[in-house]
């Protein structure tokens, strides 16, 4: 059987489930992503509302460290994650090493910054175009960060999804700190890898595709929500 | 200016108001009284400092020199909050958020302080009162720029002000649209709210303005009761303005 027709037998078998595994390696890069995501929202959307409402001495140089920490490399922060979880650094006793959750927090740590750094050149054009209105009105810091991130919420929802595909396409982090252990902590992109550095590339490719689909379907349905919200709200 | 009699009349006081940016004088020295009761015009050419005032005068940029104070009518409770209290500005290009027509004014009212009990039928009365009751579930940014600069007509005047600051209320409309905004300020006139109004347009000046104030270069040339000011024009600017000549 040739490669590609090899390919295809490979992901039609892991698609209709006759091969095993998949689907709780797609589950839980789904979650792992997913979790990390909103934990870095979390984070990064008031503190880039922050960022961008409020002049303090330095916001130039913040604002180009976090430009730049969205350029971090992912085994950079799988070894900072991995060094704070494991049994001798700080959170050791915690005993995540190894575990989805240290999976969720280096991968957090990784698109928070992409996160932020988007959304806060989103609310600083919002702010150009909101903010004069909401101060004729008197509203104070809390209306109008509370009205920009409302108002600027289908771009927000972009810089989201720009952090869930990072964090879905990433390998480096989670393999250090999760071990790619099978059953437990083994999710797409390490996965692959993992077929890859078997000589296995036709399962690899296959595996490639399925992780191709899931971001790709995760963003058709975002987008299409987007545009749905944009027409009923103008 | 139109000499308000300040024991009764509401109005707003410039004392040697400056304002610069980036080494530019934008208005110098301005001492002016402006009455919140009336139809006053600022007119002037592109550049003249007509918008910068507006801003001052609702507190969006501060003086870089002078003070600006205001004087509150019987009516008007004393030191009842700064210019957000007692005016409402209206941009030239109205400022809609994504939301429905009255969401847009719910909001407003909303950070003024109304009760949110109270909000929903505000809006919808302050959309019946200028036409637009058909529009309120529509999202506002759908709406035709003449619809929308009557919502935003309609939320400023939800907020209860003295007086609306209209910076070129006009400007961007076609003339049956903007026609309906002066009507629709001409009636809040008449219903006693008092309007300040930037606009280069002459011809709306003469047909609306109680009181004209004309800026060029950053500084007030002439001001006074329009009649006066449109008959017996003194100032040489003012003139060359009125006969549509270019100034210098």
């Amino acid at each position: 059987m040739s490669d590609s027709a090899d390919t295809l037998a490979r992901l039609l078998g892991l698609l209709d489930g006759s091969l095993p595994g998949l689907w709780p390696v797609v589950r839980l890069s789904i979650q792992v992503s997913g979790a990390a995501t909103l934990l870095a929202a979390a984070v990064a959307l008031p503190l880039a509302a922050w960022v961008a409402l409020t002049p303090f001495r330095g916001r130039g140089s913040v604002i180009a460290g976090l430009n730049a920490l969205m350029g971090l490399p992912s085994v950079v922060v799988g070894l900072i994650v991995y060094l704070m979880l494991s049994r001798a650094g700080p959170l050791g006793p915690l005993g995540l090493l190894f575990t989805p959750p240290a999976m969720v927090i280096a991968q957090a740590l990784l698109v928070a910054p992409l996160i932020t750094a988007l959304a806060r050149q989103t609310l600083e054009d919002a702010l150009a175009e909101f903010g004069p209105y909401l101060a004729s009105l008197g509203a104070g810091k809390l209306a109008t960060m509370g009205t920009l991130l409302r108002e600027a919420r289908f771009s927000l929802s972009t810089a989201v999804l720009a952090g869930f595909g990072r964090a879905a396409a990433e390998v480096g982090a989670v393999l250090v700190v999760g071990g790619n252990i099978d059953g437990v902590t083994r999710v797409m992109t390490t996965a692959i890898a993992l077929e890859t550095s078997k000589g296995d590339l036709p399962l690899a490719l296959a595996m490639g595709v399925v992780l191709v689909l899931m971001v790709l379907s995760v963003n058709a349905l975002a987008h299409g929500l987007r545009v749905y919200a944009q027409r009923r709200h103008g | 200016m139109a000499e308000p009699d300040q024991a009764v009349a509401p109005c707003v006081m410039l004392h040697e108001v400056g304002l610069q940016a980036g080494g530019v004088t934008l208005l110098g020295d301005l001492s002016l009284t402006l009455p919140l009761t009336r139809r006053v015009v600022v007119l002037g050419p592109n550049g003249a400092g007509k918008t910068s005032l507006l801003r001052l005068l609702q507190g969006l940029l501060p003086p870089t020199r002078g003070h600006i104070s205001f004087h509150d009518g019987p009516q008007t409770p004393s030191g009842s909050g700064g210019a957000a209290r007692r005016l409402a500005y209206v941009f030239q290009k109205p400022v809609m958020l994504r939301r429905s027509a009255s969401a847009n004014i719910e909001h407003a009212l909303a950070v003024a302080g109304m009760p949110r009990a109270a909000r929903r039928a505000a809006a919808l009365a302050a959309l019946e009162r200028v036409g637009l009751g058909y529009a309120a579930e529509r999202p506002a940014r759908s709406l035709s720029g003449g619809e929308q600069q009557r919502v935003a007509l309609a939320r400023a005047r939800a907020l209860e002000p003295l007086a609306l600051l209209l910076d070129e209320p006009t400007a961007s409309l076609d003339p049956g649209a903007a026609a309906g905004v002066e009507r629709e300020l001409m009636r809040l006139a008449d219903e006693g709210t008092g309007l300040i109004v930037a606009t280069h347009d002459l011809a709306m000046a003469r047909r609306m303005a109680t009181d004209v104030v004309f800026m060029h270069r950053g500084r007030v040339h002439e001001c006074g009761p329009a009649q006066r000011c449109f008959e017996s024009a003194s100032d040489p600017h003012w003139r060359r303005f009125l006969a549509g000549q270019w100034l210098d």
